[in-house]
C-alpha cells in the first residue's frame, strides 16, 4: 500500500510523458504551456484565500469553536456520533491543517485501534476541507454568487461524518 | 453573497468570543498570521498546481485526455448533462475523477479547478448548477486511499494502519451520494425560488 503510494506519481508522470512522446507531441513544451496558465490560476486563487483564512485563524483564536462544541456534543450523541471528535466536526470544514491536528490529537489520546480514535481517522479520510475548496474552485472562476454551493457542500459533510461513525461500529464491532 | 454573509458571521463571532473568552489579543494577532497564511498556501500549492495543470496540457494534445473523457462519459454525462458535450470541460472533469480516484489530491485540485474555469465562460459570475455539483462532489472526497490518515495512525502506534480502509470508502460513498442528491435538490428549489422573484 505504501509502495502503491509512492510509485503513483512518478507512474503517472512517466506515463503520461511516453504516451506523448510516441503520438509525437511536443511534450515539454506543453508541460510548459500548462504550468504558464497554472500561475495565472494562482494569482485569482490567492485574494478570496487570504479573506478566508484570516476569517477562519480569527474564529480560531478567539474560542468559538470550542464554545460551539459544547453546545453541539448533545445533539452528536443522538446521531450516534461520540461527543469527543465535535472538535474535529468543526474544524474539518475550514481547515485541513487544523483537522489533522484535532484528529491525531483524538488518535494519541485514545488510540489509534481505539472507537474514537477509528472515527476521527474515517472521518479525516473520508471529508475534504469544505471553505477551502469553495474559495478555491470559485476564486479560480471567477464566481461572485455561489448559490446552493455552500449548504449542499455542508450537507454531503454532516453526511460523511454520520456515515463514519457508524461505518467504524459496522466494521469493528 | 454567501460568502459575504458567512465572512462576516465569522468575523464578528470571532470578535464576541475574543471578548467573551478574554482572547481579544490572540484573534488580532490571528487575523494578520491568517492573511499570511493564505498567501504562504498559495506559494507553497504553486509549483505542484502548475506541474499538473502542465500535465493536464500534455494529457489534452496527447489525446490520453480524450479517450479518459470517452471513458468516463456515460457517469459524467449524466452528473452534467449540459456540458456532456463540451470536450473543454469534459476532459479536465474526467482527469480530476480519475486523480481523486487514485488518490492524488494534489492532482485532482489543479484538474478539477481547469474544468471549472471552463464551465464558468458560460454562466460569469454566477454558479450554475454544474459548476455547484463540480464543487461539492470535490468538498466530499473520493479517494480510494487515505495515505496522511494512515501516516498520522502508524505514528500512533498502529499496526495496520489501512484497516480502516472500508469504512473508509464506506463513509465516503454515503458523503458523495448526499451531497449530489442535496445538490440536485437545492437546484430545484433555488431556481423555483429565483424565479419567484423573476432573477434569471
Amino acid at each position: 500500500m505504501t509502495l502503491w503510494a509512492d510509485l503513483l506519481v512518478p507512474l503517472v508522470l512517466a506515463a503520461v510523458a511516453l504516451w506523448g512522446v510516441a503520438r509525437r507531441v511536443d511534450v515539454y513544451g506543453a508541460l510548459s504551456t500548462g504550468a504558464g496558465e497554472g500561475l495565472g490560476v494562482l494569482i485569482k486563487i490567492a485574494p478570496p484565500l487570504v479573506g478566508l483564512l484570516t476569517a477562519v485563524y480569527m474564529l480560531r483564536a478567539s474560542g468559538a469553536l470550542e464554545l460551539a462544541a459544547d453546545l453541539l456534543a448533545p445533539v452528536l450523541t443522538v446521531l450516534g456520533i461520540p461527543p469527543e471528535t465535535v472538535g474535529l466536526l468543526l474544524v474539518r470544514p475550514v481547515s485541513g491543517s487544523a483537522a489533522l491536528g484535532v484528529g491525531a490529537e483524538l488518535i494519541s489520546a485514545y488510540g489509534p485501534d481505539s472507537l474514537i480514535g477509528r472515527t476521527a481517522a474515517v472521518m479525516l479520510g473520508s471529508t475534504e476541507t469544505t471553505f477551502y475548496t469553495v474559495a478555491v474552485y470559485f476564486g479560480a472562476a471567477g464566481i461572485k454568487r455561489t448559490r446552493y454551493t455552500i449548504p449542499a457542500a455542508l450537507c454531503a459533510d454532516l453526511a460523511g461524518f454520520v456515515a463514519a461513525a457508524w461505518a467504524v461500529r459496522i466494521c469493528f464491532g | 453573497m454567501a460568502m459575504s454573509v458567512l465572512w462576516s458571521v465569522m468575523v464578528v463571532a470571532a470578535l464576541v468570543c475574543g471578548l467573551w473568552t478574554g482572547q481579544s489579543g490572540a484573534v488580532a494577532a490571528a487575523a494578520m498570521e491568517g492573511a499570511a497564511a493564505a498567501v504562504e498556501l498559495c506559494l507553497s500549492m504553486a509549483g505542484v498546481l502548475c506541474l499538473w495543470m502542465g500535465v493536464m496540457e500534455v494529457m489534452r494534445r496527447s489525446g490520453l485526455a480524450d479517450g479518459l473523457s470517452r471513458l468516463l462519459r456515460p457517469l459524467l454525462g449524466r452528473l452534467y448533462p449540459a456540458f456532456a458535450r463540451d470536450d473543454r470541460v469534459m476532459e479536465p472533469l474526467s482527469a480530476n475523477i480519475s486523480a481523486n480516484l487514485l488518490g492524488l489530491g494534489n492532482a485532482a485540485t489543479p484538474l478539477g479547478v481547469q474544468a471549472a474555469r471552463q464551465m464558468a465562460r458560460r454562466t460569469p459570475g454566477v454558479a450554475s448548477d454544474a459548476l455547484c455539483m463540480l464543487v461539492v462532489c470535490n468538498t466530499a472526497s473520493i479517494q480510494l486511499i487515505p495515505t496522511t490518515v494512515a501516516s498520522v495512525r502508524a505514528a500512533a502506534g498502529c499496526a495496520a494502519p489501512f484497516d480502516i480502509l472500508p469504512a473508509v470508502w464506506l463513509a465516503s460513498a454515503c458523503s458523495v451520494t448526499a451531497g449530489i442528491l442535496a445538490a440536485k435538490l437545492f437546484a430545484r428549489l433555488w431556481s423555483a425560488a429565483e424565479g419567484q422573484e423573476g432573477q434569471p
